[in-house]
């Protein structure tokens, strides 16, 4: 036992409802998390990560319910501890912070506002001294201009100034534990680099311990003190950062830091030289709002966008939330119509042509999508939803059903799965079914939007070594668009950095990736989390 | 199959079913139990109910069995309430996905004529159709689908708005489906389980709609109708006054069946919703 542990879990067992995948969502965890340091516990979706921080503040759902074992904190059994002790307990002594600020805070309340009334509601300060506090709190989480941003709405700060607030509500009273649920998942990359930094910065001034919960292994490798890794409930593996990242005992923390995908490209293919789509000073603007065209409000969603698709290549579109990126993948497959430029299919001008010759072409040009749960119709069987784009553009029906069960070999399915339906199957599966659909039109480019940055690191690995094999084996050419460095330098031949709709650089993925010269894309480079780790890593690889 | 059995967890809407049943019961063995015309004369008029053994519900005014009206009544309810929900949530749909899924001028033209029949009181409305067309069963039915549309319209009209953009629509899009194929095979199927929820308000509406007609001599007086039976009794409501009250308490049943069994519906089509 630790002396200075602040959080002794002891056996800790959290049972599920009956009916659910297994019947316990934690089973008999123990870990210690000691101030002054930062506890990363690791797993995939499923692997009752979140249950367990929610367990840690009583806030499980109702059916789920603790059922054995303890949790020591501060001398006091948590598992025991009636609803008004726990009210205590939350926020004074544990803290906590969540995956998404925008639906953590309160809309209709300003900052100030919801920071302030964690003072009022566990101290007896005076309103002078509250907005004193505050304005530190909010300087301390290096919030720009502290005294607008406490005045402001959730919905006028950016995600990352949103996420600062929520570090700075969890931090008002001084916690002894900060538990962070993936606090950084819905961030960009360059935002989630400044928030790591400033977690780790608050806990050093602080003192504080932080129990933080990921599915990154690169966040790890930047954060962590010590490492628990969790795998359905079970704890397979704990120790320090170093030596769970440099020597993983148990294979499957092994296969989890493996999936971390390496920074470096692979090494370059050679590429043809005749285009099989050119886009041409693609730019779409989104107006909205106004009168007779006064006070409306103008986004220019892609701004002059030129780009070559060598037949067979694989380009990259990357950029953070908002650079236009999927828009302009949209613009590419027709699903919004650019205002200008051109998009050249096979000689063909994609932009130009009417509605009725868009469906019609259509099979040459498909797209999968990024949710694996939304782009499924949750009412039609899996075979149904691959054999759909077939049947639409003519082909009898029975042979449409035959040869989506043969596609479903093809991107690594029982073809017997297609009497089954979208919820029947989890979410790489799904994507899988996503990939069958756009194939089997058989389309000569593939437009792929954020494929699998709904999936975990093990699941992505598998989904993307899929599509470069598809890739070789029916010649498709691949338009990529992903927020997610890494994932790019896997598949891409070509890249495209985009930022607030323009294209900022772009060239062959070796040399943008490695020597980049746009400043934005250095920064984008630079934020990747675990950048150092995975370096050092490929480095003794090769 | 998860729906039926979540369906049959709930004692409130089973009950619901049940008395839908029974209902229907009546409204199916009608001419075997009552094989006379109920609207022949039958015995001596207003013969208190449970007083004679040939008449159980007793006979109204002019004579006429109450419980032969009564079952062939259930007939009458059931068709009109069934046709004139069917009439009402086709319109329904076809006007909310046609003004969903294309949205702009479609959308404002569809939805000002749905204000235009949503600012009419249902009920003057449907008064002013029978008043034009006259009071056969067919018309009365029509004529109540018609006055019922809008709020399926409107049911129909915000789910296509909110799935219209879904990914697996957008899919469907890149497939190259066409507009129809989109709405009817990919949307629609979707969309459909409020407004199969809501089906069962409108039909309790539809029914009362018709007994108030009934009631005001309005609706088709050549056949058993139970809002008649209760039209009739009001020249003698205060003395026997179970005259209108027997058939009163059958709408009254039937109208809290169709909810029972529409609120089932409801918990068991959207489980999520309950739990909350």
């Amino acid at each position: 036992m630790n002396a200075d542990a602040i959080l002794t879990l002891d056996r800790l067992s959290v049972r599920l409802p009956k009916g659910a995948d297994r019947a316990h969502a934690l089973s008999e965890v123990s870990l210690q998390v000691a101030s002054n340091e930062i506890l990363c516990v690791v797993g995939e979706s499923g692997s009752g990560k979140s249950m367990m921080a929610n367990a840690i503040m009583r806030l499980l759902p109702n059916e789920v319910a603790i059922d054995g074992g303890s949790m020591m904190f501060e001398g006091r059994n948590l598992c025991a501890a009636s609803s008004a002790e726990m009210r205590a307990v939350r926020g004074a002594g544990i803290a906590m912070i969540f995956q998404e600020p925008m639906t953590a805070l309160n809309p209709l309340r300003t900052i100030g506002d919801q920071i302030g009334e964690m003072f009022s509601i566990h101290t007896s300060l005076s309103k002078a001294d509250i907005k004193a506090k505050v304005l530190a709190l909010l300087t301390d989480v290096h919030i720009p201009d502290p005294s607008v941003a406490a005045k402001a709405y959730p919905h006028e700060l950016s995600g990352g100034q949103r996420q600062r607030a929520m570090i700075a509500m969890a931090l008002a009273l001084d916690p002894k534990l900060l538990i962070a649920d993936e606090p950084t998942t819905a961030l960009d990359v360059t935002t989630q680099a400044q928030i790591l930094k400033l977690i780790r910065e608050l806990q050093q001034r602080r003192k504080t311990a932080v129990l933080f919960i990921t599915h990154d292994f690169g966040v790890v490798a930047d954060i962590a003190d010590r490492v628990v890794v969790m795998q359905h409930g079970v704890i397979v593996e704990q120790g320090s950062a170093v030596a769970v990242l440099n020597r993983p005992q148990h294979a499957y923390t092994r296969q989890l830091i493996a999936a971390v995908p390496p920074l470096k490209a692979p090494p370059p293919r050679t590429l043809r030289d005749d285009n099989i789509l050119t886009i041409s000073g693609v730019s779409k603007t989104y107006r909205s709002g106004g009168f007779l065209g006064r006070g409306a409000r103008v986004t220019a969603a892609v701004k002059d966008v030129s780009l070559n698709l060598p037949r067979g290549a694989t380009l990259g579109i990357v950029g953070e939330s908002g650079s236009g990126k999927s828009t302009l993948a949209r613009c590419i497959v027709r699903l919004i119509d650019a205002d200008q430029g051109a998009i050249l299919l096979s000689g063909k001008d994609w932009a130009a042509m009417s509605r009725e010759n868009v469906r019609r072409e259509t099979r040459h040009i498909q797209m999968v999508f990024q949710d694996p749960f939304a782009s499924l119709n949750p009412r039609r069987k899996a075979a149904e939803l691959v054999a759909q784009g077939p049947i639409v553009h003519g082909t009898p029906r029975t042979t449409a059903i035959a040869e989506a069960r043969e596609l479903f070999a093809l991107v690594g399915l029982d073809p017997s799965a297609g009497d089954r339906f979208p919820h029947e199957f989890s979410g790489g599966q799904r994507q899988r079914i996503g990939l069958a659909r756009a194939l089997a039109l058989k389309p000569d480019v593939l437009v792929a939007d954020e494929p699998v940055s709904a999936l975990d690191v093990s699941v992505q690995a598998q989904v993307l070594k899929l599509l470069a094999d598809l890739r070789q084996r029916l010649g498709l050419s691949i338009v990529f668009i992903t927020h997610d460095l890494r994932v790019a330098a896997q598949i891409c031949d070509l890249v495209a950095v985009m930022k607030d709709g323009e294209i900022v650089e772009h060239g062959l993925i070796g040399k943008v990736f490695g020597a980049p010269k746009h400043p934005y894309t250095q920064a984008l480079l630079a934020s990747i989390p675990g950048g150092d780790f995975t370096r050092k890593r490929d480095a003794t690889v090769v | 199959m998860d729906a039926i059995k979540r369906y049959f967890r709930s004692p409130a809407a089973v009950a619901g079913l049940i008395l839908l049943v029974i209902v229907i019961a009546m409204a199916a063995t009608a001419s075997l139990v009552y094989p006379r015309d109920p609207l022949a004369l039958a015995g001596r008029p207003l013969i208190w109910p449970f007083s004679n053994p040939r008449f159980l519900l007793g006979t109204d005014n002019s004579g006429r069995d109450i419980a032969a009206q009564i079952f062939y009544g259930a007939r009458i309810s059931l068709l009109i309430g069934g046709v004139a929900t069917a009439i009402a949530v086709m319109i329904g749909i076809l006007v909310g996905a046609f003004a969903g899924f294309y949205g702009g001028t479609i959308d404002n033209v569809l939805m000002r004529i749905t204000d235009a029949f949503q600012t009419l009181p249902n009920f003057v409305l449907l008064l002013v159709l029978v008043a034009v067309f006259g009071s056969t069963l067919t018309t009365v039915t029509i004529a109540v689908g018609v006055v019922s549309w809008p709020a399926p319209a409107r049911l129909t009209r915000a789910e296509f708005l909110s799935l219209r953009n879904r990914e697996f629509v957008q899919a469907g899009r890149t497939l190259g489906m066409r507009d129809i194929q989109l709405i009817l095979g990919e949307i629609l199927p979707n969309a459909l389980p409020p407004v199969i929820v809501y089906a069962s308000v409108v039909m309790a509406v539809a029914i009362l709609l018709e007994s108030a007609l009934a009631f005001l001599h309005l609706s088709d007086p050549n056949v058993a109708s139970w809002g008649n039976l209760i039209g009739l009794g009001r020249d003698v409501l205060r003395v026997q006054w179970y005259v209108s009250a027997i058939p009163g308490i059958a709408i009254l049943v039937t109208v809290l069946a169709v909810s029972l069994v529409g609120q089932g519906l409801n918990d068991a089509l959207n489980p999520r919703l309950k739990s909350r």
